[in-house]
């Protein structure tokens, strides 16, 4: 039957292996890191403003959607939390449109919302963004197929060899088994560290729900001496 | 020490640009330091295009050699240098970063992020190439030239690296891990 034809199709995703003419093809030279890569930027309140993790609160009215809050720590490998580090995201709006001029998906833009955000983390590691839960959109054309939900990280940690942009995506969500970008990453147990956890301590009553997501950066990172050193 | 399993990378995607991109974000001489220097060039994918779409982290030692950096990449007062710049590609491929040369180690630490790529890729540009350093004693003479920044005789104090992804003059990528 044709639904079914359909259906196989849609449950066998083409996975996202990136652009070849954009890939290496010599594999990457090991190196041990150099104390240039060992230390990395450092930010402060200049490059946040008040407004920028609140992506609800950016222009005159609300924008559209279900509000949501998004917290959660950033660590090392060894569990130490990423202090006062830059945390930016970005991601569509209710409809699922970004505001980038090459985006053409005939879904509405938001007069209310950019879909941009910054913060620094606290002494826990810990950062915190209000926004609306982005919309699913069409991914390639003609493809038929539908990214799920996500918002776009960009995380620094002490050492330049951790930077790490990603996504995050949300629990439940029926497009994440369809979706060739997360499913690209082999490993099921890896793929699932992609996605946030509803928490409801996370809620703030009559105005957003509550998702975590931690981020644990790959990389060599300083050592607790060299941090030292640097806060000096 | 055991370790906790790492957050996987995602590829950047084609709409960071009103997120991560800000204005000034190449400028990391203060403004009419007299020892800056420009660095240009272009980014080139494996079928010799330009990239029109990726963005360039760099991240430096000062002249002096600290490796401190200092808040403000990210709103530029004009004379503080951060140590950090961030600069996408324009609609031709190429990129310009006005900076200090960097004390000590003689190169500046580049990731390069784009659309079409799962990860960022680490590279170096060195500005000298020094016998005793470990990476570049392990390349062969074609690859090393890769990572050098040449003068350009064209300009004062310019200096041209391109970045090549794939292909013939495929750039040096790093694994850092
Ligand atoms: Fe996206």
């Amino acid at each position: 039957m044709a639904s079914e034809t359909v259906q196989e199709e849609l449950s066998r995703p083409f996975l996202y292996r990136g652009a070849v003419e954009r890939h290496p093809v010599q594999p990457p030279v090991r190196v041990a890191p150099g104390a240039v890569e060992l230390a990395g930027p450092v930010f402060g309140a200049a490059d946040v403003g008040p407004l920028d993790s609140d992506l609800t609160r950016q222009h005159r009215g609300e924008p559209l959607g279900e509000r949501i809050t998004l917290s959660g720590r950033v660590l090392d490998r060894h569990g130490r939390p990423v202090r006062g580090q830059l945390v930016e995201i970005w991601q569509a709006n209710a409809a699922g449109r970004y505001v980038h001029e090459s985006d053409r998906h005939a879904a509405p833009l938001d007069p209310n919302f950019t879909g941009t955000g910054r913060c620094l983390t606290d002494d826990d590691g810990r950062y915190h963004f209000t926004t609306v839960r982005p919309g699913a959109y069409p991914w390639m054309p003609d493809s038929n197929a539908w990214r799920p939900a996500h918002v776009h990280f960009s995380l620094f940690g002490t050492a330049f060899t951790q930077r790490l942009v990603t996504q995050m995506y949300f629990p439940g969500d029926p497009l994440l088994p369809y979706d060739a970008v997360s499913g690209a990453i082999a490993d099921p147990a890896a793929r699932a560290r992609l996605v946030a956890a509803y928490d409801p301590g996370l809620n703030r009553p009559d105005r957003s729900l509550g998702y975590r997501w931690d981020i644990v950066l790959d990389g060599p990172a300083a050592t607790p001496a060299d941090d030292a050193e640097r806060r000096r | 020490m055991s370790v906790l399993p790492t957050t996987p990378s995602q590829t950047i995607g084609p709409y960071y640009g009103n997120a991560l991109p800000v204005p000034g974000g190449g400028e990391l001489a203060p403004v009419g330091h007299p020892d800056s220097v420009t660095l240009h060039g272009r980014v080139h994918d494996g079928e010799g295009e330009p990239v029109t779409d990726a963005l360039l982290e760099f991240w430096q030692a000062a002249p002096d050699g600290s490796l401190r950096g200092a808040p403000g990449s990210l709103c530029r007062d004009g004379t503080a240098f951060t140590g950090f710049a961030r600069v996408p590609t324009r609609r031709d491929g190429r990129f310009v970063l006005r900076t200090l040369l960097p004390g000590g180690a003689p190169y500046l630490a580049l990731c390069v992020l784009a659309r079409g790529l799962t990860r960022h890729l680490f590279t170096r540009v060195y500005f000298a190439l020094p016998e005793d350093d470990p990476l570049l004693s392990a390349l062969p003479p074609e690859r090393r030239s890769t990572l050098l920044a040449v003068p350009d005789p064209g300009h004062h104090r310019a200096y041209r690296f391109d970045v090549h992804l794939r292909g013939e003059h495929e750039t040096v990528f790093l694994d850092f891990s």
